[in-house]
């Protein structure tokens, strides 16, 4: 593992995009950030601008009308960067599956690097999926 | 030509400024977790966050001037380096400096927050234009208060326009902060540093909130890190002329090191607790603020200067 790689992984700025959410895994993700969480003793930072971001945080189910924003989200950020799915809607379409408006799980669109499942997920959950993908980047 | 080289590449210039304005950041990052009952980020997170921007990849946006953007950022590390080495030469005791270097440190510290501006209006964003407009509102308010409050500082030290001498003086006569002038002044310029610094209340330009990072919504990669860059000079430099025009300035030698450490800290110190007790204000609170608090106080300031209290 280089120093690039080393840097990286001690220096996640998280960008959340929720792309039909109902707000509850945002507040969860929120969470994060309170004192009994802080995400910023490893490094981690929620930033306004996708251009700063190296990680994606993508909530909710991808409709139809939301589609060509998460693309364009996706393809205007600065590389690398990874994309975290939130919740039960972008892993799978959770109870929205057959909705009219469902425009198909998140790596149908864009290629994902870690599902967390939960409806909302806990803030435990999700700081053990990141760390479950930091540790699978160190295999590499 | 060799020694103004290494001045302005090693110490105490680039390096130096940058490294310590970094531990500097940390600090401030550090007080503000433990302000919020947090644990806060690892000793070398600023390295981290320098060394991973620096790798990663550059986004130019298509609409907006390409050269522009690049090069502004440049020009802030430039301006922000220079100001640095005419302030902590006169204020570490290496070097004198010259007549009338007060005058000039006033205006290159304005460099990096003209082409902020300018870095920002070129993005072609329009958050990063309300972002720049803010930072030139705000530019045009703490100005006049800074320059009031340097005039009450000539005067104090006896029409003295050299940071040297002015440093020189407090050190036989006593520092500025002891008078009641001085102390005023003191406030006030540390209100206008925490606006040019860009930190809460005075973080309008970049509030992240509701425009989302405002004047740098659009730099990534290795030019938002020398934007980084700029702002951890800053972070050392401002508090540096702070103790320059009000402690006596700083010194390296034997136990005066702590002494220094402990001056800058303290404003660290205070800078840290005004940002994270406050809520941001809206721009035109912000000039208000400035236009009639702050140059009421720095008109005081003069007056009591002249009174010489």
């Amino acid at each position: 593992m280089g120093l690039k790689e080393f840097c990286f992984k001690k220096s996640l700025w998280v960008f959340h995009l929720s792309a039909g959410s109902c707000n509850n895994c945002d507040i969860e993700i929120l969470d994060l950030l309170t004192p009994r969480y802080d995400i910023e003793r490893f490094g981690m930072k929620l930033v306004g601008s996708i251009r700063h971001a190296d990680v994606l945080l993508v909530t909710g189910i991808v409709t139809n009308k939301t589609k060509s924003r998460v693309l364009e989200i996706y393809s205007q950020a600065s590389k690398p960067v990874l994309v975290i799915a939130i919740g039960a809607c972008p892993c799978t379409g959770g109870i929205f599956t057959s909705s009219y408006n469902f425009a198909g799980p998140l790596d149908k669109v864009i290629p994902v690097d870690a599902y967390i499942p939960g409806c909302p997920p806990k803030p435990e959950a999700m700081l053990a999926g990141v760390v479950k993908l930091l540790k699978s980047k160190n295999r590499e | 030509m060799g020694i103004e080289i290494f001045y302005f590449l090693i110490f105490p210039g680039l390096l130096f400024c940058t490294v310590v304005g970094g531990l500097i950041s940390w600090v401030d990052r550090k007080i503000t977790a433990r302000v919020q009952f947090r644990k806060g980020p690892p000793f070398m997170q600023p390295l981290y966050d320098v060394i991973k921007l620096l790798a990663k990849e550059t986004v130019v946006p298509l609409r907006g001037s390409a050269t522009t953007f690049i090069l502004t950022p440049l020009f802030a590390l430039f301006g922000a380096t220079i100001s640095a080495v005419f302030i902590m030469l006169p204020v570490l005791g290496i070097e004198t400096g010259f007549t009338g270097d007060i005058i000039v440190i006033v205006y290159l510290l304005n460099i990096p927050s003209l082409t902020y501006v300018i870095g920002a209006l070129a993005s072609g964003n329009p958050l990063a234009a309300v972002g720049a407009s803010r930072e030139m509102k705000l530019m045009l308010s703490y100005e006049l208060p800074f320059l009031l409050v340097l005039i009450s500082v000539i005067i104090q030290s006896g029409m003295l326009i050299s940071l040297s001498e002015i440093i020189a003086f407090q050190t036989s006569n006593g520092a500025f902060i002891g008078s009641l002038s001085g102390f005023i002044g003191f406030i006030t310029v540390l209100m206008c540093f925490q606006a040019k610094l860009g930190l809460v209340p005075f973080d309008m330009a970049e509030g992240e909130g509701e425009i989302c990072d405002g004047i740098i919504i659009e730099y990534s990669g290795s030019i938002l890190a020398i934007f980084k860059l700029t702002k951890y000079i800053m972070f050392l430099i401002l508090p540096a002329l702070l103790t320059g025009l009000f402690f006596a300035g700083l010194s390296f030698s034997g136990i005066h090191i702590l002494w220094s450490i402990l001056k800058i800290m303290l404003i660290i110190l205070l800078i840290s607790l005004i940002r994270n007790t406050n809520p941001r204000v809206r721009i035109e609170q912000a000039m208000k603020f400035f236009w009639v608090w702050m140059n009421l106080f720095a008109i005081i300031s003069i007056i009591l200067a002249i009174l010489g209290i």
